[in-house]
């Protein structure tokens, strides 16, 4: 008979009685007062957030999100955007896609959510010391690889070159327009937009954001990859990463699933073996390869 | 080893409640057997027995007046831990401020009557997801640290049982305080009793039962060996969890959807599967809103939903989600299997798809150990 090589094991929770009463309630937001909002492009806001109690946000790390939850409607997996060196304002930048989203878009200074957090896995902007890095973004993706930009601008000379590839639909989704710029101009950045289609008075590249990866100034023996956006975009971006050289330890990438605990019992962002709230959403490259083109997976 | 004669029974019973505690147990109620508040013994589906088969469940009166003489219930005892439903927190808006509180009520504390050794490993598995991670569960945590648990052996194998093959069963071999065993032969009706931690120690002694003689453990060892020998059903466990991973687009999955309805049954029904979801309300004036936690499904199309459309759309990949899940990924999630062999979701699927032949035909397929071949 064949028989289960590791089989559960029967074991009684270590306390005897009650005794949990300690325990935090890892599904209970705090009130968080916006201290401003601001519109980043027509379906896209930024909220900077302080704790309603006077204290400080906790502490997070590049690429980590938070559950906001909007009174009587409900709560949304958001990156936290802002800089992890000025930890008293925490800052989302959110895209209104739907009920959550376009609810909140409508709140102002003043007003306040809920947030738990920070969840999830980050950047590995350590491994990235001493290397070239480069960023993927896809549209409302560059809000989630913010944070790691702000690390490594404020540890310049840790890192060799710093490259960031950002492409949106059109130059009016364009996200965080002057600090592109400051990037580019006083942090030695090499900064390079395109847009799937060029309007007004668009002078830039055109076409997807995997085609810059191919003729981008980075040594692909000792650099670091970091992508987000849509998923397709990710897997595009991988391919030509790899065509380049880039050895699959070297990517990075940020996975979205539907997340309703993002502490790992609610079971919805299951991905393969992964739970994307907590082994992820940041994955090594090497990690996942297996999964990422498996069909509905 | 003690013994507790069947005319005693309901002394058991009583001390549970004179310490404070609701007894849950098998009850027969609409043509199945569910778990619910017992007072007595006569509530006990007393002398019923059930059929299992795939996609069908029958209850048979017999003579016998046994108390456990059915297996796997129609519910699981993850109703109590872990309930369908149950509100998370509430929060209240008061002139700009916003406040945020737990439910205050605390939960009973309940004894288990009537737990099967696949069930006891299927509390122990929800244990790992609820309590082990980086933010355990404190709602769950109350209510599983104050249970009493009180096995049962099983002395006949249900018609979809395979805990055999899973190790799981049937012979409950720990996480339980109490664990009986039902005789009933030559005349006489009893129960050997075995305490599994000081709890039931304490109980035991309470009870102030005689101490088993040897030809009561033989009888006793005797009807759990039977039920062992009597498991029709068998799991391919050999090498099945990396097959799994290894064949996420074999046809098999695309096979089975042709039958799969989506309905959700066997998850509902499955004992470890722990998955969830939440609902947001707000009260009519606007002042206080709330957030419910409710049992979920992964074969639903919301499960998988994000902005433009769900991940897993077609039925196929939603099988493939569960059935890995179950025999594989969790080994990587939780160091185990998330299957124990209950045979519920066998039992109450509507078209009787069977989690082992759909193994089986997989490790066909694939190179694995054939049915015909051991
Ligand atoms: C780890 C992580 C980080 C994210 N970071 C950002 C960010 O920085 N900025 C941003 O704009 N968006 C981000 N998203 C996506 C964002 O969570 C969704 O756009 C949002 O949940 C949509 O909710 P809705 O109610 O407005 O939309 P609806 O379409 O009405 O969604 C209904 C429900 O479906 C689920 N859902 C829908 N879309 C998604 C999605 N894309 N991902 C996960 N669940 C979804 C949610 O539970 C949501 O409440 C992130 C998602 C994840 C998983
Ligand atoms: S998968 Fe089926 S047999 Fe296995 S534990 Fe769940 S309901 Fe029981
Ligand atoms: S099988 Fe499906 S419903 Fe059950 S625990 Fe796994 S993902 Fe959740
Ligand atoms: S979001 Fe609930 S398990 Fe990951």
């Amino acid at each position: 008979m064949p028989r289960n090589a590791t089989k559960p094991e029967v074991s009684s929770p270590a306390s005897a009685d009650g005794g949990a009463a300690s325990m935090a309630e890892p599904m209970l937001p705090a009130p968080y007062r916006i201290q401003r909002q601001r519109r980043e492009a027509h379906d896209t806001f930024t909220l900077d957030l302080a704790a309603a109690d006077g204290g400080r946000p906790p502490r997070f790390a590049p690429g980590q999100f938070n559950m906001l939850y909007l009174f009587g409607v409900g709560e949304v997996a958001i990156s936290i955007s802002g800089n992890p060196g000025t930890p008293e304002t925490l800052q989302h930048t959110t895209r209104a896609v739907g009920s959550v989203t376009k609810a909140m878009e409508k709140l102002r200074a003043g007003d306040v959510i809920g947030v738990r957090g920070p969840f999830g896995t980050h950047w590995p902007t350590d491994h990235a010391r001493g290397k070239d890095v480069v960023f993927v973004a896809g549209g409302i993706g560059l809000a989630p690889l913010r944070p790691a930009m702000y690390e490594i601008l404020r540890n310049r000379a840790h890192y060799n070159k710093a490259v960031l590839l950002y492409g949106t639909r059109t130059p009016s989704d364009i996200l965080f327009k002057r600090e592109l710029k400051q990037w580019g101009g006083n942090f030695d950045v090499d900064v390079y937009v395109t847009v799937d289609r060029a309007t007004g008075t668009w002078r830039g590249n055109v076409g997807v954001v995997t085609q810059l990866i191919r003729r981008s100034p980075f040594d692909p023996g000792n650099c670091v990859a970091m992508i987000c956006g849509p998923e397709v975009m990710m897997k595009y971006a991988v391919d030509e990463f790899r065509r380049r050289g880039v050895d699959s330890q070297d990517i990075f990438l940020s996975m979205e699933r539907n997340m309703k605990c993002a502490i790992g019992f609610c079971g919805h962002c299951q991905w393969g073996p992964n739970f994307v709230c907590k082994d992820g959403p940041v994955f090594r490259h090497t990690d996942i390869e297996h999964l990422l083109n498996v069909w509905e997976i | 080893m003690h013994v507790l004669e069947r005319a005693q029974f309901d002394t058991l019973l009583e001390a549970l409640q004179q310490h404070g505690r609701q007894v849950i147990g098998p009850v027969r109620r609409d043509g199945v057997i569910g778990y619910e508040p017992v007072r007595s013994a006569g509530d006990l589906p007393v002398g019923w027995a059930d059929e299992q088969e795939a996609g069908r469940y029958r209850l048979h009166h017999k003579d016998h007046g046994r108390l456990f003489d059915y297996t796997a219930g129609f519910h699981t005892w993850k109703r109590y831990l872990y309930p369908p439903t149950a509100v998370l927190w509430q929060a209240s808006r008061d002139n700009g401020r916003l406040s945020f509180e737990t439910p205050s009520e605390t939960p009973p504390k309940f004894a288990l009557l009537g737990v099967r050794a696949c069930e006891l490993h299927a509390i122990a598995i929800q244990d790992k997801v609820f309590l082990d991670g980086a933010h355990p569960d404190p709602a769950y945590a109350v209510r599983r640290n104050n249970a009493f648990i009180i096995a049962v052996n099983c002395g006949r194998a249900g018609g979809t049982c395979f805990c055999a093959s899973m190790e799981t069963g049937p012979r409950a071999q720990g996480g339980y305080d109490l664990a009986l065993t039902e005789v009933a032969e030559d005349g006489r009706h009893y129960f050997t009793v075995e305490a599994g931690t000081k709890k039931g120690e304490r109980l035991l002694d309470e009870l102030e039962l005689r101490e088993a003689i040897e030809a009561e453990r033989a009888a006793a060892a005797a009807a759990v060996e039977a039920a062992a020998n009597q498991m029709g059903r068998q799991m391919p466990v050999d090498g099945l969890r990396e097959l799994l991973a290894a064949n996420p687009e074999s046809p098999r999955w695309e096979a089975v959807a042709k039958r799969c309805l989506c309905c959700a049954n066997c998850t509902m029904a499955c004992p470890t599967c722990f998955c969830s979801t939440v609902h947001d309300s707000a009260a009519m004036t606007g002042e206080t809103a709330k957030r419910e936690r409710v049992w979920d499904s992964c074969f639903t199309m919301e499960f998988s939903y994000v902005h433009g459309g769900s991940v897993r759309k077609d039925a196929s990949s939603r099988y493939r989600q569960w059935m890995t899940h179950k025999l594989s990924s969790w080994h990587d999630q939780f160091g185990s299997s998330g299957c124990v062999g209950c045979g519920r979701c066998i039992t109450w699927c509507p078209v009787g798809i069977d989690i082992t032949e759909e193994a089986w035909l997989l490790q066909e397929a694939h190179g694995g150990p054939t049915r015909t071949g051991e």
